[in-house]
């Protein structure tokens, strides 16, 4: 079996099997170790993370300051730098000058598709992407992955469909590779606004009526409406309009199988993709996802920054 | 200054020659061309052109020179040795300087800086609203008396279709080109690449061929309309190529242009988000390039033009959103256009006449032609000659094309402008 040994995690697509598959079980690993009661697995001990997000985030950072915490390493938060870095001067000579004080990994979000490409490729630390601009956002997809592991066993053959914000969606695109590399059959719903271009070419089933792509699904994924896509973008007409034709209420609850999960990447709109009824249901795994998000972020900063063996340290 | 060309194997599209002859140049004009080794009298210089080719000036009717304004990514004495060396004796520059050339002082400035500095003839292009905005005619008839050719907004459309139409009716009495940058800003949005399969997978605003094939059909309908000549500058698009093909059916007064980059390079080039891929209109599909090959063969595209658009490694080597659009192209446009001879697309003729005589018919200017009595502007190259295209060789002063490593067929070896070696040994 191949492990993950890559430089940088910058998305899913090309991930393999058996890197996906190693990732999982590393982080596996990593939760059962924390639900024993092993709060800090120190493999990174004394290494330094930098997290880079020159986007607004609070679960994700939190994640990822968490995991690498939990294996104790140091974090430093750059968020703050935000408003001073909208040019991509400042990226890279922020980023040379971070690197020239040897931290151990850079964790990067960014409004820029591309950027932690670019990143990866000015400088020699490892990169790992924590969403860019409607391109990649890896760990999600993983941590999505690792909850589908543990509510359905097995992926390959799984109907899992992705409503929502598709074509202005990293957790789409991340979510489509690592799926259909596990050999899941991915649907995608959305207003045909938001369903970017050639999108069944990625090998996904494409709908616009959320109620013909409901019936028989494993997984149902909601993605996040971005209010401010409706009126100025005419992206949609209305959030009423949207949430009436494509949020899952309890009217549309009814379509989808009785042990179907219900999942969401957050932050939530309530009453707009999804009801408070429906996200708060017994059917919706939405925290279980923000759990795992610690522990496979533990397993990709283990990787990447070159950790101790765990065997070693607990 | 009296020269000969010797033994070349000379290409004129006006007079119908493509034979081995010799050429004579004197007092910066062709005096003669002879059946080779014929040529009698003394020489300041005679240029061996044997197994070479010998064909009227480049001319490029769509340049950026960046002067005045940019300096710092190209002047005129930098771009015009560029072109030089990529075999091009004429220019056309655009007017996005800084300021705007929307004025006659500007024209006259470049006018003179190129006299002084620049080793090519230059022609600039006069905006066509004030500012390049689209909103008020610039002063075009003091911009032609200063030497402007024709007129364009660059890279801006001109959205308002009612100033587009004055703009017509007003040019047309001077019998000058307006050019048109065709693309519907809205639709384009906020888009950097073609809007297709790797925008959707790179997570990248796409720009869809419609946003540049709705203002050609426009444009279309107001030369018609005008009658005024009307030039659509770099197509892009399969759906532009109908489009204008279908006008010139009805004797619309349009001629069309389209870039190396664009002929070569497909959307797919985009996917290392290299900001030198970056261009506008954008690098589009493979179907696209196979359309704008065929529009060649058939004449429903009249000249190839660069649209060299230079820019500093600051304002391009930074993430591919923030990236300034464009890419040079003068020193690589002939070698790579030459491909279209080597795959027999098109004939030697063929390809002269659409990088020399259609432009310099289209900006009424001397050139493209090697007639007697004609200003003595001549490319001498090698067709065959392999050599890579590396950083290191680049004249102009900006870097940025995506064309580096490229192996490419075919070299210039002398440039002559008015009788004058500017290029060669």
């Amino acid at each position: 079996m191949k492990i993950f040994d890559q430089k940088h995690l910058l998305g899913t697509e090309g991930l393999s099997k058996d890197e996906t598959m190693d990732i999982m079980n590393t982080a596996k690993r990593f939760k059962e170790l924390t639900n024993k009661g092993h709060h800090v697995v120190p493999t990174l001990n004394g290494k330094i993370v930098i997290l880079m997000f020159f986007e607004p985030s609070t679960r994700t950072r939190s994640s990822f300051e968490i995991a690498a915490k939990r294996l104790g390493a140091e974090t430093i938060d750059f968020s703050s730098i935000k408003s001073a870095t909208t040019k991509g001067e400042t990226l890279i000579d922020t980023a040379k000058n971070l690197e020239a004080m040897n931290p151990d990994a850079f964790v990067i979000r960014h409004s820029n598709s591309g950027a932690p490409y670019l990143l990866s490729k000015m400088q020699s630390i490892p990169v790992i992407n924590a969403g860019d601009g409607f391109h990649e956002h890896p760990t999600q997809a993983l941590l999505d992955l690792m909850t589908i592991l543990e509510y359905k066993k097995e992926v390959n053959g799984l109907k899992v469909l992705i409503v929502g914000d598709i074509a202005h969606s990293r957790v789409a695109r991340s979510n489509i590779y690592t799926l259909k590399t596990m050999g899941a059959q991915v649907s995608v719903c959305g207003p045909a606004t938001m369903l970017p271009p050639a999108v069944e070419e990625l090998g996904v089933t494409v709908y616009t009526d959320v109620k013909k792509a409901l019936p028989d699904q494993d997984v149902v994924m909601m993605l996040r409406i971005q209010a401010e896509r409706g009126g100025t973008n005419n992206q949609f007409p209305t959030l009423r309009e949207y949430s009436r034709h494509w949020g899952l209420n309890n009217n549309t609850i009814k379509l989808i199988k009785k042990d179907a999960i219900i999942m969401h990447p957050g932050p939530m709109n309530r009453g707009v993709e999804i009801s408070q009824a429906v996200a708060d249901s017994e059917r919706s795994v939405i925290l279980p996802q923000v759990t795992n998000g610690v522990a496979v972020r533990m397993a990709i900063l283990h990787k990447l920054c070159g950790g101790k063996s765990i065997e070693e340290v607990i | 200054m009296k020269i000969l060309i010797k033994n070349a194997r000379v290409i004129c599209p006006v007079q119908n020659i493509d034979d081995k002859r010799d050429i004579i140049v004197e007092n910066g004009l062709i005096k003669d061309i002879v059946k080779t080794g014929t040529a009698n009298g003394t020489f300041d210089k005679t240029i061996d052109a044997n197994g070479l080719v010998a064909a009227p000036g480049l001319v490029d009717m769509h340049v950026h020179l960046r002067e005045p304004g940019h300096e710092g990514a190209e002047t005129i004495a930098t771009g015009t040795l560029a072109a030089a060396s990529g075999g091009f004796t004429s220019l056309a520059a655009m007017p996005n300087t800084k300021p705007v050339n929307d004025n006659a002082y500007v024209t006259s400035y470049m006018k003179t800086k190129a006299k002084e500095e620049g080793i090519v003839k230059v022609y600039p292009i006069g905006a066509i609203t004030v500012d390049q905005a689209g909103e008020q005619l610039a002063e075009i008839g003091e911009m032609i008396k200063a030497g402007i050719v024709a007129v364009s907004d660059d890279g801006n459309c001109v959205m308002n279709s009612y100033v587009m139409r004055k703009a017509m009716d007003y040019a047309k009495q001077f019998n000058i080109a307006v050019i048109d940058h065709c693309e519907d800003t809205n639709l384009k949005g906020e888009g950097v690449m073609n809007d297709g399969y790797y925008s959707m997978k790179l997570g990248l605003r796409g720009v869809p061929a419609v946003s540049e094939e709705i203002m050609v059909a426009r444009d279309m309908s107001l030369a018609q309309h005008t009658k005024c000549r009307t030039h659509i500058a770099h197509v892009s698009t399969a759906g532009s190529v109908r489009i204008i093909r279908e006008a010139k059916k009805t004797n619309t007064p349009v001629t069309a242009e389209v870039t190396p980059h664009h002929l070569f390079l497909t959307e797919e080039a985009v996917v290392t988000y290299d900001p030198n891929t970056k261009v506008n209109p954008p690098l589009r599909t493979l179907e696209d390039t196979k359309a704008l090959r065929q529009a060649l063969k058939d004449g429903t595209i009249d000249a190839i033009a660069t649209d060299h658009a230079p820019h500093s490694i600051e304002k391009k080597d930074i993430e591919f959103q923030l990236s300034m659009s464009g890419m040079i192209g003068l020193e690589t446009s002939l070698p790579l256009c030459l491909k279209l001879v080597h795959d027999g697309d098109l004939t030697l003729t063929q390809l002269i006449k659409l990088m020399s005589t259609n432009p310099a018919k289209i900006l009424n200017i001397p050139g493209g032609s090697l007639e007697v009595g004609n200003p003595a502007d001549i490319t001498i190259f090698d067709m065959n000659e392999e050599w890579t295209y590396s950083e290191d060789k680049i004249l102009s002063k900006s870097k940025n094309s995506p064309f580096k490593g490229w192996k490419l067929k075919g070299k210039v070896k002398y440039t002559i402008c008015e009788g004058k070696i500017v290029w060669g040994n």
